[in-house]
């Protein structure tokens, strides 16, 4: 009897144990909902209001009422698509490389170093990639191109370096799951070891290697400390890559200091706006991996 | 010989960009420490930030306010990682539920810090003032719990996986409920894992700024509660750069993190190498 009520009281308390674990579990997906619910309550009623003009308006003259505010955010939003694709088309080809090193070239010795210095890159934190950008990059890009140094370019160049940690990790994955049998098979048919990293190992990590690209870009218009340091923060269309930008993330993070009412609504809004991008890179990266490449 | 020789410019290219990106991290630490280190001393570290233009002053209060900040995200994310990893990893199948909250841990470790900085802003800083103190220590840190815990639940999972299932059966077979179980065997044996999820998560919210930015306050004096604003170093160093211009400082405070950065990297390598090891072993 004694024993039957122990086991009795055993087994309550391994329910209660799985329910408080279970609790655990589900907290990021109610994570994720609290931060929509939030976010969208300031942000969607100003959208609605101001409605597609928001975002193809080129006038951002942003003040405490809606009426007396203009309020386009078209160059922000420029600002972030055309930072962001720089810094994927240069640091997307030297990160798949470097995967490419890491995966199939690098000898063990210098693997070891390698990928360490991936992840202290990932680790760095954005404020000290601004700042170092900031006191080398900008005053590089000052003294050869003239102008003020905080520019496109300069974004360009940090981001670049901040997305390689992301794309290089995924890269790397994708192509050591790939089957030896395929890279044996190429190389006993003849193939050298570039063939076969071309036609065999790139392919077959494909879909990886452009969910990492994805993501990359998800970081780089998520960036805000390094962009809001060299960026400039103008809110025009840059006229070229010396002049100053805008980003969506460096606006918000710049005007909420001080934004109150509509303003601060407007700042909701445009987080609302970066959020939908980066859901849509989610979506796409999550396509990538799943459409698997089969032989 | 003459496709050996046309493999040169490819290979030399692959060569080229994996050394460039060790390149690059050296210079850019390099550089940093190189301005920093010397400024570096146990006043610097013990001594509170001067008002605006005084010189000789420390960031004690900066490395402060870092540290507390990044407890309180330890202490809501830690608890709710490694539970949520133990519930996906021991107590569910492959199932939807698993799928959705692999998911969401997926997005939520995607979104921009900025957004968590809005979020945090709004629900902590307005939402929950009477218990927060608006821009406070308590405010930022359970905002930064927000991005330590996708981190955290993610490694800690696979450090769960990567325990044999036999160790397991084992010790239900010799009747151990499965908390029992899960507490004296699976959880020992995965701890380093679990360690180096949760000290990877630690240097995103030591390294996190966007966030702090919205949430934290900024004020450089000393905390004396939880509901006090306060700046960690990340914040003091766009503040000083930004307002102040003062570089020097700006250059030892980031020294100061990038040790603190490097000393992460170097453990949790660590770590996971001799978590492997000793899982091949057994």
């Amino acid at each position: 009897m004694r024993a039957l009520r122990r086991s009795r009281t055993r087994d309550a308390r391994e329910r209660l144990i799985q329910l408080i674990l279970l609790v655990c579990a589900i907290s990021s997906i109610f994570a994720i909902f609290l931060i929509i619910v939030f976010v969208f309550s300031q942000g969607v009623p100003f959208l609605a209001e101001a409605g597609l003009p928001f975002l193809t308006g080129s006038v951002w003259l942003p003040a405490d009422s809606f009426a007396a505010g203009t309020w386009g955010i078209f160059p922000i939003i420029l600002g972030s698509l055309v930072v962001t694709l720089g810094a994927v088309a240069i640091g997307a080809p030297l990160g798949i490389a470097c995967a490419v090193f890491l995966a199939e070239i690098a000898p063990p010795a210098i693997r070891r170093v390698l990928v360490p210095s991936v992840s202290a890159l990932a680790g760095v934190p954005s404020v000290v990639y601004g700042f170092f950008a900031l006191l080398v990059i900008v005053p590089w890009i000052r003294g050869q191109f003239g102008g003020f140094g905080t520019s496109v370019l300069a974004c360009w160049i940090i981001l670049s370096i901040m997305i390689l940690p992301t794309i290089i990790s995924i890269s790397t994955d994708a192509m050591r799951a790939v089957p030896r049998e395929y890279k044996e098979g190429s190389l006993a048919m003849g193939a050298t070891r570039w063939q076969t990293i071309r036609s065999v190992l790139i392919p077959a990590a494909s879909s990886g290697i452009i969910a990492s690209v994805i993501l990359g870009m998800g970081r780089a218009i998520g960036e805000t400390m390094a962009v809001l340091l060299v960026a400039g923060n103008s809110v025009t269309i840059p006229g070229s890559i010396f002049a100053p930008v805008s980003t969506l993330t460096a606006q918000i993070a710049l005007e909420m200091n001080y934004a109150t009412g509509a303003h601060q609504q407007a700042l909701f809004a445009m987080g609302v706006v970066l959020f939908v991008f980066i859901m849509i890179l989610t979506g796409l990266a999550n396509l990538a991996t799943r459409r698997r490449v089969t032989f | 010989m003459a496709a050996k020789r046309r493999e040169m410019v490819p290979m030399g290219l692959l060569w080229g960009a994996g050394i460039a990106t060790i390149i690059i991290l050296v210079v850019i630490l390099a550089y940093i420490l190189a301005e920093g280190l010397p400024l570096i001393s146990w006043h610097f570290l013990t001594a509170n930030p001067g008002v605006r233009g005084q010189t000789g002053t420390g960031i004690y209060s900066t490395i402060v306010a870092t540290v507390a900040v990044t407890g309180v995200a330890l202490l809501v994310a830690a608890p709710l990682s490694v539970g949520g990893a133990i519930y996906l990893n021991e107590y569910t199948r492959e199932n939807l539920l698993r799928k959705v909250i692999r998911q969401a841990a997926e997005v939520l470790a995607g979104i921009p810090s900025i957004i968590i900085g809005l979020f945090g802003f709004l629900f902590f800083v307005i939402y929950l003032l009477p218990y927060t103190g608006g821009w406070s220590v308590l405010s930022g840190g359970l905002t930064l719990a927000f991005m330590v815990l996708p981190i955290s639940l993610r490694i800690s999972e696979e450090a769960l996986k990567a325990v044999p299932g036999e160790l397991r059966e084992g010790s239900l077979g010799l009747g151990a409920t499965k908390w029992q179980s899960i507490t004296t065997v699976v959880l020992p044996t995965a701890l380093p894992g679990i360690v180096t999820g949760l000290i990877l998560g630690m240097g995103r919210a030591i390294g996190e700024t966007a966030a702090i930015l919205l949430t934290a306050g900024g004020a450089i004096g000393l905390i004396h509660s939880l509901q006090d604003p306060c700046c960690p170093m990340t914040l003091y160093i766009y503040n000083i750069l930004t307002e102040y211009n003062d570089t020097s400082t700006a250059y030892g405070t980031a020294a100061v993190l990038i040790i603190a950065i490097l000393a992460i990297t170097f453990i949790t390598d660590w770590l996971m190498n001799s978590y492997t090891k000793k899982l091949k072993g057994l």
